[in-house]
């Protein structure tokens, strides 16, 4: 098939239908709002729903009821949205409800602004809502990424039974890049039976209930800690990263999502100063590739670590705790709804380089 | 070189198509001919990839440039005074960049009073690459429904087909050949078919529409480093 010139947001849309999502609740926000008014257009064309909820609040409800009934079901929105529906994604992760959750980002805090940020890798990796839990989160880089990690979304969802998220700066959301659909759509009708759906017991079965209420200490421990096993095994089996020349590198960039195209540029122009830097692109920044990322920093040849990022400073974290302190590990980026550019990134390289 | 002849070329077409760059391209060229050129950003609908993001390049060529309330940064639809201008400008060529889809249309319901006394041309972008953009009755869809809510007739048709970074000149034949049957289909010229620089020498007299050639000013941050980035230096100046 012809590659085509996919707008992000509608690539997501339309990957999320390919993956045999029947069900999208969602509130328009910029800079996501092509999600839903591709929904609108494209859902009922294939039999499915879309529903324009009167807040986030709600459409995250609307989620969990569908989940809940063994729907395939997405929601998106941008931060300030995503805020909003923290309350449903920690009672959508006690109930153990598969779920996909696009945040396509803007700058913050508060209502911010329209341009595009990783303000919220904090809120994604670390739980935006109450109670111990986690999320599976994705950071793609570029369109055909985006496309081709949504069915894995929607698969690692309903093998955990959790919701999985993709979160994107505003701009992955609104760029335009070829797409090319690598993976043959899903058929709902074909996808393995969800036993724990409450599907009505039809007068045979006995009653099935989902809840996140328990308030026996002893039951509600248990169940932490259950979770926290099947947190465990994930982060044991599903991280992923891409590395870009980091091998015998003078200096590794680490950034998610857009600036690690950032920074693959800024490599590029400390190559043709003589001075070696690689790129290391965590896709999932929740379970985090801690072992792979101080494989690399941990080499030799490497002198400096320097994360790039669209916000003050967050990934960083995790950075410092991957390389263990056997590297110097520093900062650049710009918040609030700017992109640094590849100069900016190579000057901070420089720096760490005492150059 | 064969560019607009009206006091405003009005610049609309499904989202996505390139709109944008084209425009930001033509008013570049006309502004090069020596015509006295005005650039109009009256994107509505989306406050990312804007023209007005390329006003220094603009400026720099003398192109005047005009945009919608907050330099274009937020997604309402306020229109600064200034804009009327180039209604009764008569010394001035004004292009209007119109947001994307049948929506981005709406903008010239508030100017019909000023549109019924200029001489003006309403141009459609088409780009085959673009999925709701791939076939005759797609294009009806989108062209019927933005003269529907616009109040007012496409007098012409640009082909802007192109695949990003990955456009080959097959793509640019092939979208040529299509927006030629579109034109046929719908009696309306075509223009022109847009052709990234690089492609002019090896499609030259193979086009049917009038081959319009193109730099690429809308690029992205991380292709600042790029040969084609080179003469975006302002951007580092922030």
């Amino acid at each position: 098939m012809a590659k085509e010139l996919w707008k992000g947001n509608e690539a997501i849309a339309e990957a999320a239908i390919r993956a045999g999502c029947r069900c999208y609740f969602g509130y328009p926000i910029t800079p996501q709002s092509e999600i839903p008014e591709y929904m609108s257009l494209h859902m009922p064309k294939v039999g499915g729903i879309f529903l324009q909820s009167e807040s986030e609040v709600a459409a995250i409800n609307m989620v969990y009821g569908a989940s809940g009934a063994g729907a395939r079901v997405m929601t998106s929105s941008s931060s300030p949205g995503i805020s909003l529906k923290q309350e449903g994604i920690s009672y959508i992760c006690s109930a153990e409800l598969p779920a996909v959750i696009v945040n396509v980002m803007r700058g913050g805090p508060g209502l911010g602004t329209i341009q595009p940020s990783q303000g919220d890798y904090f809120q994604a990796t670390r739980g935006g809502g109450h109670g111990d839990y986690r999320v599976i989160v994705f950071a793609p880089a570029n369109i055909q990424e985006v496309v081709d990690l949504m069915q894995d979304s929607f698969e690692l969802a309903d093998k955990y039974r959790m919701p999985v998220m993709m979160i994107m700066d505003g701009m992955i959301g609104q760029m335009m890049e070829p797409v090319e659909w690598k993976k043959p759509p899903v058929n709902p009708e074909d996808l393995p039976a969800k036993p724990w759906a409450t599907t009505g017991t039809k007068g045979i079965h006995e009653p099935k209930a989902i809840h996140s209420l328990f308030i026996d200490p002893n039951e509600s421990n248990d169940h932490n800690m259950r979770l926290d096993a099947k947190y465990q095994r994930i982060m044991a089996d599903e991280q992923r990263y891409e590395t870009s020349e980091t091998e015998d590198a003078e200096l590794i960039f680490v950034a998610f999502g857009t600036p690690a195209r950032l920074a693959r540029a800024a490599a590029r122009l400390l190559e043709e100063e003589g001075i070696k830097a690689g790129v290391f692109r965590p896709i999932t920044i929740w379970p985090y590739p801690y072992d792979a990322l101080y494989q690399a920093a941990a080499q030799d040849s490497v002198k400096a670590v320097v994360t790039v990022e669209m916000n003050t400073g967050q990934m960083i974290d995790d950075v410092r705790i991957a390389v263990r302190g056997c590297k110097p590990v520093s900062f650049v980026g710009q918040a609030g709804g700017r992109v640094p550019t590849p100069q900016e990134v190579v000057a901070a390289a420089k720096s760490a380089l005492g150059r | 070189m064969i560019l607009p002849e009206k006091q405003i070329t009005i610049i609309s077409g499904h989202y996505g198509t390139g709109k944008t760059e084209f425009a930001v391209n033509l008013a570049i060229t006309m502004a090069g001919s020596k015509k006295q050129t005005a650039l109009v950003d009256l994107d509505i609908i989306n406050p990312y990839f804007r023209s007005y993001e390329r006003r220094r390049e603009l400026e720099s060529a003398g192109v005047k440039v005009y945009v919608t309330s907050h330099q274009g940064t937020m997604d309402i639809p306020a229109l600064p005074p200034e804009i009327m201008s180039v209604f009764v400008n008569t010394e001035q060529q004004s292009l209007l960049d119109l947001g994307g889809d049948p929506v981005g249309a709406h903008v010239l319901g508030y100017y019909r009073p000023q549109l019924e006394q200029v001489d003006f041309d309403f141009w459609f972008v088409i780009n085959q690459r673009r999925p709701e953009n791939a076939t005759v009755a797609q294009i009806r869809h989108y062209l019927q429904a933005t003269e529907a809510i616009s109040g007012q007739k496409v007098t012409g048709l640009v082909n802007n087909t192109h695949l990003g970074r990955e456009t080959s000149a097959d793509v640019i034949l092939q979208g040529d050949a299509f927006a030629a049957l579109v034109a046929t289909e719908f009696n309306l010229p075509l223009i022109y078919t847009t052709v990234e620089r690089k492609f002019v020498t090896e499609l030259s007299g193979r086009l049917a529409g009038t081959l319009f050639p193109i730099d690429l000013y809308m690029i992205k941050p991380w292709e600042l480093s790029n040969e084609e980035g080179g003469h975006f230096a302002w951007l580092l100046e922030k």
